[in-house]
């Protein structure tokens, strides 16, 4: 291999190696470790300088009481089975909202779509923090919701919502429908309409045709969109903290809390741990996703 | 065809924009607000403008902000570019799978994981967090999105004109150079962009990397607004969202004068 080629490699791969894939060990190591000496500063478990007889020791000092730990509080389980019902549920409600705003966008006249598309997008570029704090002053019991609908006699008293799962709800599938919407308006655009045509012409009516034709050869758009959705929603923190209040569990959320206000790394690490064998499985099948879509337009 | 314009689309393209610009819009408006609470209006006012701009600790973080963002995404922008060439011309290689999966994985990472795992690697190796912690934070992220938005364009171009250079004599760096970099230059310079926004935007990874005496907006305005909403932050807000909005439509209407050129330089070249 010639060293130029070797080099434009070695250089992003081993920067990725350094600060992607080292970190995950480390995390894991420390998951594995005591509680008392990991608090900073902690003493290393792994002597590499003492060679195989530090690496055999190393394996007998490790234990997973931490494991244990998050077994028998059922916090950190209701905390995880919370997390992953509330991305399922706003995946599904993001799908529902976003698919008509792809299809209709795919369906719009030509010159009109790189403008909506901008459109889409544009939420993308502003700041997420900024786009869940809005809803703060909307969703409050003094806020503009609760106004609108006291004027229209629709209630009479306020509702409370912020510092609810619905409020969690609506911060999600606001800021995460973008990444629904482009995914499956990159598959609908490509549709060939004489497909649709042909449906029509044979007696289709146009629901069928849809149903038929259209919904099928969207599906690795929508596939690619609930996986942008699901996974980085799991470990979601900003959303359930500034929306979601005491009340809402959700495992990104419990965290940083141990990490920051209990201070207990090794707690935080297997927590991190566990999450990461529960992403797993998303994450190899998007990027199994990902290949193929990529495959399918060579 | 009529039905472009159906009732069904035309309602689902004004509710779905309703929904994603409200919110916002709400904020800008209550921004100019002169009242105190943020719920009730009380006429218009500039007064949160120049309260945040007297704000010291406001502007110093934004100046940390804006350093973190410029230094990361430049070095993000090179690696990634790098790391696009090698996924897209790189061939076979010893841990190509891995590779790949580094590239995509953190697109997805939830971020406190990310944060949680560079800090406690800074942490063994000694590092003192600080600026350069969160720009080597930020830079490993964002160079994964940089390779993506590349590699896209990577992939869609014709390889024989790079063929065709190497053939005339050209070394592969000279080749690289002359063709393909300005072909893959708009996503270059987007994948910039991108990794410049995700920079200036990112809480949780800064706030795991961050020291004492580096503290970035972010971080300063999830403090501020823990603590309920404040005109001051929906003041920041605005001016954050103006930054991007005018930023945005130049950059598309760059874009789009150079297709147009570029168009038009065709048309007069098949003429003669």
């Amino acid at each position: 291999m010639n060293p130029r080629r070797l080099l434009l490699i070695l250089v992003p791969y081993g920067w990725l190696l350094a600060l992607f894939l080292i970190p995950f060990v480390i995390v894991l190591k420390i998951a594995l470790s005591d509680t008392a000496i990991s608090i900073p500063p902690y003493t290393p478990l792994l002597d590499l300088a003492a060679g195989w007889e530090g690496f055999k020791s190393f394996l007998g000092q490790l234990d997973f009481e931490n494991f244990v730990f998050l077994t028998e509080d059922d916090l950190y389980w209701k905390a995880y089975l919370s997390s992953l019902q509330i991305a399922l549920v706003s995946t599904i409600i993001t799908l529902i909202i976003g698919y008509p705003i792809a299809y209709a966008m795919a369906r719009s006249a030509p010159e009109w779509r790189p403008t909506l598309m901008m459109l889409v997008i544009l939420p993308f570029w502003t700041s997420f923090l900024i786009r869940v704090y809005a809803w703060m002053g909307i969703l409050s019991n003094e806020g503009l919701l609760n106004q609108f609908l006291l004027w229209t006699g629709l209630i009479s008293d306020p509702l409370t919502i912020l510092n609810t799962k619905t409020a969690v709800y609506i911060g999600i599938v606001y800021t995460y429908l973008p990444f629904m919407i482009l995914p499956i308006y990159a598959t609908l655009e490509k549709l060939d309409a004489s497909l649709l045509e042909a449906a029509e012409d044979l007696g289709c009516t146009r629901l069928s045709a849809f149903w038929l034709v259209t919904f099928p050869l969207s599906k690795s758009g929508i596939i690619a969109g609930c996986f942008l959705v699901f996974i980085p929603v799991i470990g979601e923190f900003v959303i359930p903290s500034l929306l979601g209040g005491s009340g809402t569990l959700m495992i990104g959320k419990v965290l940083w809390e141990e990490f920051f206000s209990n201070r207990d790394w090794p707690v935080a690490s297997a927590v991190a741990v566990i999450l990461l064998m529960i992403l797993v499985i998303p994450i190899i099948l998007f990027q199994r996703n990902e290949q193929k879509n990529r495959e399918a337009d060579q | 065809m009529n039905r472009r314009f159906s009732l069904f689309n035309v309602t689902s393209l004004t509710l779905g924009f309703a929904f994603l610009y409200l919110p916002m819009i709400i904020l800008i408006i209550y921004s100019f607000n002169a009242s105190k609470l943020v719920t009730v209006w009380a006429g218009f006012s500039t007064r949160w403008y120049g309260e945040l701009l007297r704000n010291e600790q406001f502007l110093d973080a934004a100046w940390v902000t804006l350093k973190v963002a410029v230094a990361s995404s430049t070095l993000a922008t090179v690696l990634g570019t790098m790391a696009a060439y090698v996924l897209v011309r790189g061939g076979k290689f010893m841990g190509r799978t891995l590779f790949s999966g580094m590239i995509y994985a953190p697109l997805v990472m939830p971020e406190v994981i990310t944060g949680l795992s560079l800090l406690l690697l800074f942490i063994s190796i000694g590092l003192d967090r600080g600026v350069f912690t969160i720009v080597l934070a930020h830079t490993t992220f964002s160079m994964c999105y940089v390779s993506v938005v590349v590699s896209a364009r990577l992939v869609s171009f014709d390889r024989s004109l790079e063929e065709a250079a190497l053939d005339l004599g050209c070394s592969p760096f000279d080749a690289f150079k002359s063709v393909t970099l300005p072909i893959i230059t708009p996503a270059v310079v987007s994948g910039w962009l991108l990794a410049f926004t995700l920079s200036l935007d990112d809480l949780v990874i800064a706030s795991f990397t961050s020291g004492p005496s580096s503290t970035t907006l972010p971080i300063k305005i999830f403090s501020a607004v823990r603590l309920g909403v404040s005109p001051e932050i929906n003041a920041l807000s605005t001016i954050m969202i103006g930054i991007v909005a005018i930023g945005v439509v130049t950059a598309s209407l760059v874009s789009k004068r150079a297709i147009l050129r570029q168009k038009r330089e065709e048309e007069e070249g098949f003429k003669q």
